[in-house]
């Protein structure tokens, strides 16, 4: 790729905590108008990667260009480009809606007029118009994010980091910043976008990059990944251990893992459709009496078993994150 | 995007003043909403009034020289009291926003980093001179009475006040920003503050406190401040407790700000 076409450059970031290595050599390049997916655990380094490209945290080597800026030298030039959007809605509680995205157009040195005016705009367009006039304090979590993203918009920037975005919605206002983030994806403005979940890279990003233990462990888009990470599961649970037994014999070459104590066992599915009623079929036929049933999308865990041929041991990796 | 954005072009000088003053409308409106710490504004002093001049009045009057009521002497020391008491709000609203996502985004803005500390201790200047004002109103009610104060001297009054105000919430500011909690913000206020305005002039003359304590509390930057005040509302020689108390503000000021901007940046990082 062309220089001029990168909005992104990082190449070789490291960062430690004393003797905690959190990143040990990263390198990304996010294309102009493009949007990256950085995929990982907790404690991967997703959120230390996002701090560093924001001007919020030294890095200790390495070489990190923001819009042509480089971020050691030159904060001031990066903050004026980008915006950030973290888990914690960073908005104030007991200002209004309205007043949040005004004050912070105008700390982007927007007149105010316009701040004003693009203020308007944005409660508009994330549906906030009717809560405008509220402090933030009474709204509800779904409503705190979209706020929180329309600041980041405030200033219409053309890069924006978006950490985690979803991470404790509810589904429905899941659904509904997806919404938001394609629209933004299809306005030209660079994206790199932090998530633990495989879906949502999935949805929205072109390219994805999976982190783990702060190095990159795969690159590539959702179809290339989703190729490595394996197939559909199909779990089922029985009513008794003799059950069990009998379906583990008549499905023997299909299973893939037993559990005695919950009395289930699971098989590899390719075709959804077809394979379910197999195998319904196939019990129905030696008579053996099914409690239930669940279809297992591939998760972030097959993914990491996949790539990385282990487990991923989460109490380890929260612990990095606290450091 | 159908809003045309207009950005201004400022210097560095002049992003730090408008930016202050941004966040100096954020914290004074903070003020404003958090009613439950407005009420404290409001009563705290009124009671802390009362109960003084009604308790002590008595006991402590009949040692004061002839003709000087004790609500008229109580004055001075009551002010400065809420006032140094005051800037621990200041601390608290730098601990809370450094405890939240907020600080991360005004850290990821082109802004100038004095600016979100400036906000806090110059609202907080209005909000003390809330507490003032409503001291001396309910002051006046009970019978409080100035003795030949002129117009310049109310001035010297203000000024003495408001430049003592800000440098002791420039002090708070220090603690806000090291503090891990709001309620280590608490009792860390608390133990600077409580012993340097009760050994202090502030209730009785330390004529009558034990030496060591005396000469501690006879020189401390609060007696001073006190004092000064004290002399412009009695009517009695002010001395060099003026000068006095304008250097310890201005010494303290000179030392806390760039402290707590230095300590401020250098946070999280």
């Amino acid at each position: 790729m062309p220089a001029a076409d990168i909005a992104i450059k990082v190449r070789g970031l490291t960062k430690s905590y004393g003797k905690t290595e959190v990143l040990t050599g990263i390198d990304l390049d996010v294309k102009k108008g493009s949007m990256l997916a950085l995929l990982g655990p907790n404690g991967a380094g997703k959120t230390t990667t996002v701090r560093i490209l924001s001007t919020l945290l030294k890095f200790d080597d390495g070489q990190v260009t923001v819009n042509g800026y480089d971020v050691a030298k030159d904060a001031d030039k990066v903050r004026s480009v980008i915006g950030l959007t973290g888990q914690s809605a960073a908005v104030d509680e007991l200002l209004t809606g309205r007043e949040n995205l005004i004050m912070m157009g105008r700390l982007y040195r927007l007149t105010k007029e316009s701040a004003t005016a693009r203020a308007q705009e944005l409660l508009e367009e994330f549906d906030l118009v009717k809560a405008a006039g509220r402090p933030v304090k009474t709204y509800s979590g779904g409503m705190r994010r979209r706020l929180d993203l329309a600041v980041s918009l405030i200033a219409a920037p053309p890069i924006i980091f978006l950490d985690e975005p979803t991470t404790g919605l509810d589904p429905r206002s899941r659904l509904g910043m997806w919404e938001i983030i394609k629209k933004l994806m299809r306005s030209g403005t660079t994206i790199l976008l932090t998530t633990q979940y495989l879906e949502e890279a999935d949805q929205l990003a072109d390219q994805i990059v999976v982190i783990d233990g702060g190095k990159v462990i795969a690159k590539g888009t959702a179809k290339e990944l989703k190729a490595k990470v394996g197939k559909d599961r199909l779990e089922l649970v029985f009513g008794s251990g003799k059950d069990q037994k009998a379906a583990v014999k008549v499905l023997s070459k299909d299973v893939v893992e037993t559990s005695d104590k919950d009395q289930s066992l699971s098989l590899v599915i390719n075709d959804t459709n077809k394979d379910v009623r197999r195998v319904l079929d196939a019990l129905a036929d030696k008579k053996v009496d099914l409690q239930s049933m669940a279809v297992h999308k591939p998760t972030l865990d097959d993914v990491f078993l996949s790539l990385t041929g282990k487990q991923k041991q989460s109490d380890e990796t929260e612990e990095s994150e606290e450091a | 995007m159908a809003v045309e954005l207009v950005f201004q072009k400022r210097s560095k000088l002049m992003s730090a003043v408008t930016d202050s003053l941004i966040m100096i409308r954020r914290s004074t409106t903070h003020i404003i909403r958090n009613t439950d710490q407005l009420l404290g504004t409001f009563f705290q002093p009124i009671m802390f009034l009362v109960l003084f001049a009604a308790v002590f009045g008595g006991a402590i009057g009949m040692s004061l020289p002839p003709g000087v009521k004790y609500l008229d002497y109580l004055m001075a020391g009551i002010i400065i009291q809420t006032v140094a008491f005051g800037s621990t709000t200041t601390a608290i609203a730098i601990c809370n926003d450094l405890q939240k996502g907020i600080i991360d985004r005004f850290r990821s803005l082109p802004m100038s980093n004095l600016a979100v500390l400036n906000g806090h201790v110059i609202s907080d200047l209005f909000r003390n001179g809330i507490s003032t004002v409503v001291m001396l109103i309910a002051g006046f009610i009970i019978g409080f009475r100035t003795h030949g104060t002129s117009f310049f001297d109310w001035l010297a009054i203000i000024g003495i006040i408001a430049l003592f105000t800000v440098a002791f919430s420039w002090l708070a500011a220090i603690v806000g920003v090291i503090a891990k909690s709001v309620e280590a913000v608490q009792w860390l206020t608390f133990i600077i503050i409580f012993p340097l305005t009760f050994a202090s002039s502030a209730f009785v003359d330390p004529v009558t406190m034990p030496a060591g304590l005396r000469s501690f509390a006879v020189n401390q930057p609060i007696t001073q401040v006190i004092d000064a005040v004290r002399a412009l509302i009695l009517g009695t020689p002010i001395g060099n407790h003026g000068w006095m108390a304008v250097i310890w503000s201005l010494g303290i000021l000179a030392v806390a700000m760039p402290t707590a901007v230095w300590l401020f940046a250098r946070k999280s990082q």
